[in-house]
């Protein structure tokens, strides 16, 4: 016999859906199937239950290989390091639970580390944007009830979010668009035709790279002022076309992600894209949001501003925070070669950070919490295996609206392994000895 | 053997994500994000058939992958690599004051490199690390 589990919490994306269900063996070990979820949610549990998973920490030694140690000697290994180093990174921290994350923090302030979470390599520009001119934003119930003119600018929710127009943005029935799909339009500008580019009512195939001029002449085409025949580009008479369709819906988001943020012109981009919001509040109702990655990377930045009052690249070494992002951000750390150890929680730069930043974390002391084999833990010195937040233990995340969400725990972890807080808070206690807190 | 420019760009595909969650170790994260996706009228100017492994190199690094005919194109001059250890070989570090590197935009050339194996992903990093890529 089997039971389900319904109300699942999926540990991936920023959708942070809550209508899975998974089917496990009556004695609570096994995951047997996973349903509702999209192909990387329903990998996420399955993958978890991989025979070959590494259970316990281990350490790598001069000739690459790796040497089984237990979780206390992983946690005195761990403490020393941060304890000891004078600059320390602690990047990571989306891939984990809000608990872990603030247990976390309480290391870092003792330790004067500089606390980094995955914004720094995708949403952390739009987070300087919002610091320049603010965001006037939503709920995704809201777009689902209500919004009924979608853009998609520079993101691919088929590839990245790929249930976030079958729950929120395009094909549900709200209160108010009771035609599902057929009571929107959906306009997409991306430089490549992506399958989300593929089902819009209209694509702007923009030049890679030049969004801030696009996002400008919209604001010039609001306001019906002479424009230049083509614009980044896309001609004038669709550029108009496309800005008649803003105006006209009845309430309007634009969904934005990594092809702006990350493009050159980085916050300014998202500046703009804010201001164009701006601009359409005074013909009718829109909204702007970011497309945010990792399950709780909002969550991470949450839990950072509530704590030391910023959300990314904070810099506690002067024993208070500071924040300046191109100085204690951790690729402009690593890079500069400024810090000397790094722990690395619930994310892999290794296989997301340029090269360059990696090869310094290869250099320095370096511990790695992982469930997963990943390149980060393989140029680490030390790789913690932990349980799967979200499968394996429950926990706070926070979807991309700001919307707190409690994961819940399907299966228990293999035998004798630990979840993050529980490790962290094994480092923490021996942090406090080391430093002498009391 | 001819050479071309390319504006590079990575992201998200739906492989990507599964790939990533099935295993960074495993062969299946290579044939997801080892690749580059080009458009038809690169391979021509290129002259090689589609699936063949070619050397792209950035001012900042150097990497071989699997060249594809894109999925989500056209997009002539432009090449995507989806996000990964291999497109980040390439890309430029540089933040400009904001901690968010260049990711989208690198100019890159591409070449056939036939006979060049595409590394595992854990594997790349560390030998990249070590200096032996
Ligand atoms: S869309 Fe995102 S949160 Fe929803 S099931 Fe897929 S990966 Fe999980």
């Amino acid at each position: 016999m089997t039971k389900t589990v319904t109300d699942v919490v999926c540990p991936f994306c920023g959708t942070l859906c809550d209508d899975l269900e998974v089917s496990v063996t009556d004695d609570g070990k096994q995951i047997l199937d996973v349903y509702n979820a999209c192909a990387i949610g329903a990998e996420k549990f399955l993958h978890s239950q991989a025979k070959d998973r590494i259970t316990r920490p281990r350490l790598q030694q001069p000739d690459g290989t790796w040497k089984e140690i237990s979780y206390e000697e992983a946690a005195d290994y761990t403490a020393k390091m941060l304890a000891g180093a004078k600059k320390p990174l602690m990047y990571g921290w989306s891939s984990t639970n809000c608990e872990a994350q603030s247990m976390g923090h309480e290391i870092a302030e003792m330790c004067c580390a500089c606390v980094d979470n995955t914004a720094a390599v995708c949403h952390g520009t739009t987070l300087i944007a919002v610091q320049d001119i603010g965001l006037p934003t939503c709920t995704l119930g809201e777009v689902k009830n209500r919004a009924d003119t979608i853009i998609f600018w520079g993101c691919n929710p088929c590839h990245a979010h790929p249930r976030h127009m079958s729950r929120y943005s395009i094909f549900p029935r709200g209160f108010f668009t009771g035609k599902g799909h057929k009571s929107r339009k959906l306009v997409v500008v991306d430089p490549r035709v992506t399958d989300t580019a593929k089902m819009a009512d209209m694509h702007l195939q923009v030049t890679q790279g030049q969004d801030y001029e696009l996002l400008n002449a919209f604001r010039v085409a609001f306001r019906n002022e002479w424009l230049p025949d083509v614009v980044a580009g896309i001609p004038k008479e669709k550029i108009i076309e496309a800005a008649n369709i803003m105006k006209a819906g009845r309430f309007g988001i634009i969904f934005f992600g990594m092809g702006v943020t990350q493009s050159l012109g980085k916050n300014h981009n998202i500046d703009e894209a804010i201001a164009v919001t701006k601009d359409l509040n005074e013909y009718t109702k829109f909204s702007i949001m970011p497309m945010r990655g990792h399950y709780n990377v909002t969550g991470s930045g949450e839990v950072l501003a509530w704590q030391f009052g910023y959300p990314y690249s904070v810099d506690l070494t002067r024993g208070f925070p500071r924040y300046n992002p191109g100085d204690t951000s951790s690729i402009d750390l690593l890079t500069r070669g400024e810090i000397d150890a790094a722990f690395v929680i619930g994310s892999d730069p290794g296989a997301h950070f340029p090269i360059s930043a990696v090869k310094q974390i290869a250099k320095v002391n370096s511990v790695c919490i992982d469930p997963h084999i990943t390149p980060t833990s393989g140029v680490s010195k030390l790789h913690v295996p932990v349980a799967f937040v979200g499968v394996e233990t429950g926990g706070n995340a926070y979807r991309m609206d700001n919307v707190p969400i409690d994961c819940r725990k399907v299966v228990d972890p293999p035998a004798g392994m630990l979840t993050d807080e529980e490790f962290l808070t094994m480092v923490r206690d021996r942090v406090k000895k080391l430093k002498g807190v009391a | 053997m001819a050479k071309i420019t390319l504006n590079l760009i990575s992201g998200r595909t739906i492989s990507q994500g599964v790939a990533m969650e099935g295993g960074k170790e495993k062969d299946l994260y290579r044939k997801a994000c080892g690749i580059i996706e080009m458009d038809d009228a690169d391979f021509k100017k290129l002259g090689c058939w589609k699936n063949t492994n070619v050397r792209v190199t950035s001012p900042y690094g150097t990497v071989i992958v699997k060249a594809q005919e894109t999925s989500q194109g056209p997009h002539p001059g432009v090449g995507f690599i989806p996000m990964g250890p291999w497109a980040n070989q390439l890309v430029n570090p540089n933040t400009y004051s904001t901690g968010m590197p260049t990711f989208k935009g690198t100019p890159v050339e591409v070449e056939v490199a036939m006979d060049q194996p595409i590394l595992l992903g854990v594997e790349l990093v560390q030998k990249a690390c070590r200096g032996e890529v």
